[in-house]
């Protein structure tokens, strides 16, 4: 039995969507930007896309950036507002656990003298709204922190952080706009998503992690908002971003931002007894393992454990030799200095951190895929414990 | 199944040779640290110059665990002076290779080794290995540094 449980890094395109994005390849092939029929076919499929996308997180359509993905939407959130406002304020503030595709970008903007604001998180991984609006300054421009995190499924009280930042600011001298970002990159198309009531600025989304195609996401971004743009070239995207759309991506995406809106609540139901059966059966099954995150407060399809006196690659090896697909956050798999950066915000120890396991399920696992995690799992730590300098029976 | 790592890499972690502790060992060696993510402790039982056994420990990821298992494998039956040529190089040529981020791995197995018969000769002569070092507190930071 071949389990993916891996959810979280990637997810396999719908049988729809690949449909849907199949002519967009050699039968409707032209350029969006040409005058001529095969352009305007295509440029009126990257606009039903568009609204296919903007509907799922209730936003208006000339509010959708299309982008590579929800890394170039990260950069372009974050460099577009820094260069944009750079002579009102220098100063950021994100979060402990960001993906890195927000911290390394952050580190960059610090290199070129913007000020960073690298708030910690709780053991649970939660950023607190308090925390955020004491961080700002008079020259506080931009603030992003994710909605959910991509390794311990940690949700993150946005609309809280977005009102405190809008009490702070406001008691600040003049009615200084400080943009608010965030990475949903984990939760567009698997929780429910409406852009005013957040309160967000931006917030960047990727195809891939909800059955969509890779190399496709977007950047949503409030009417009204000025961001200096990454790419320069042509006029796509209103300006925001030149490049020859990605038509069939492009496509996909909107189909399975389509199938997400209406998918989402049923694969929530199917998912959560699911997840919470593996959370249970890890740490009663197998001693000495402790769940990463909250217990209930947790996206429905992540687990994250840290199984003690054993490293994570040498796991997932194993687990992978008998079809079972999963992820870790020890350095070993990142190729990296330390472990997952994630894990250490919490506050584990290295070794501890090295030791963690990630399954993250979806729309194909099934509880039989469980129940083969759960069988197959126990043995493998009980023989990498026997190896281990750190394990005393 | 392709993977990251060579058949015989995948061979020692799967199956690696020499697991265990050894009662009363003649040298016993721990490198690495948790931080690192990577502990070899290894254990040798010395007669007349001559390595009769040696068992590891480690907790550490696929490359970690062969390099040890090949280290041992390499050391076993030879005499000290032998044992002491064991290069991290020959530990992963022994296993057809290690992706470049991983030799690390290799040295560690090398030091483990090291410290070992450094053990040993101090146990036995009250002298260890001239110029011997504990695990290279930098030897992370040189491999996967900026």
């Amino acid at each position: 039995m071949r389990a993916y449980l891996d959810y979280a890094a990637t997810t396999p395109a719908d049988p729809q969507v690949i449909a849907a994005m199949s002519p967009y390849f050699a039968e409707k092939y032209g350029n969006p930007s040409s005058i001529h029929s095969f352009g305007q076919e295509t440029k009126a499929a990257v606009e039903k896309a568009r609204e296919q996308v903007a509907r799922l997180i209730g936003s208006s359509s000339e509010e959708i950036v299309f982008t590579s993905g929800g890394t170039e939407a990260d950069n372009h959130a974050i460099e577009g507002i820094a260069f944009a406002n750079e002579k009102k304020g220098d100063h950021i503030i994100t979060s402990a656990i960001e993906h890195h595709a927000v911290l390394h970008c952050c580190e960059f903007l610090k290199k070129r003298g913007f000020e960073i604001t690298v708030l910690p998180v709780d053991q649970f991984g939660v950023v607190s709204a308090e925390s955020v609006a004491n961080a700002i300054t008079p020259k506080t421009i931009l603030v992003s922190i994710m909605h959910a995190n991509n390794e311990i499924g940690a949700i993150e009280p946005i609309r809280e952080i977005v009102k405190a930042i809008a009490v702070a600011s406001s008691q600040g001298q003049g009615s200084r706009k400080i943009y608010f970002h965030t990475d949903a990159v984990q939760t567009a198309g698997h929780i429910p998503i409406k852009v005013d009531e957040l309160g967000v600025d931006l917030l960047s989304m990727s195809a891939h992690k909800f059955y969509g195609p890779k190399g496709v996401g977007a950047l949503y971004v409030r009417k009204g908002t000025r961001l200096i743009p990454l790419l320069h070239g042509g006029a796509q995207e209103n300006n925001r971003r030149a490049s020859t759309e990605n038509v069939p991506g492009i496509v996909g995406f909107g189909v399975a931002a389509e199938l997400a809106a209406k998918d989402l609540a049923a694969e929530n139901k199917k998912l959560l007894p699911l997840r919470d059966k593996l959370i249970k059966g890890l740490t009663t099954l197998i001693p000495d393992v402790r769940l990463n995150g909250h217990p209930t407060e947790r996206l429905a399809n992540n687990v994250n454990v840290s199984v003690r006196y054993i490293e994570g690659e040498s796991m997932l090896l194993n687990l992978d030799m008998l079809g079972i697909a999963a992820s870790s956050g020890s350095a070993c798999t990142s190729g990296s200095l330390d472990p997952s950066h994630v894990l250490l915000a919490i506050g584990l120890p290295h070794e501890i951190a090295h030791g963690s396991l990630r399954f993250s399920l979806g729309k194909q696992t099934t509880e039989a895929e469980i129940d083969h995690v759960l069988a197959k799992l126990p043995p493998i730590v009980e023989k990498l414990r026997k190896m281990s300098p750190l394990y005393k029976k | 199944m392709t993977g990251p790592y060579s058949a015989k890499v995948m061979d020692h972690f799967m199956n690696p040779r020499n697991v265990g502790e050894i009662e009363n060992p003649d040298g016993v060696g721990q490198v690495g640290n948790p931080v690192c993510g990577d502990i070899m402790k290894m254990y040798i039982k010395v007669k007349d110059n001559v390595i009769t056994d040696v068992k590891f420990q480690t907790f550490g990821c696929g490359s970690a665990i062969a390099t040890s298992s090949m280290a041992t494998e390499l050391i076993k039956g030879k005499t000290i002076e032998e044992a002491l040529k064991l290069t991290n190089v020959a530990v992963a040529e022994a296993l057809d290779g290690l992706p470049k981020i991983k030799m690390h791995c290799s040295v560690l197995a090398e030091e483990a080794v090291q410290a070992a018969i450094n053990d040993y000769l101090k146990k036995t002569t009250g002298k260890g290995l001239p110029g011997f070092k504990p695990h290279n507190e930098t030897l992370h930071d040189e491999v996967h540094g900026e």
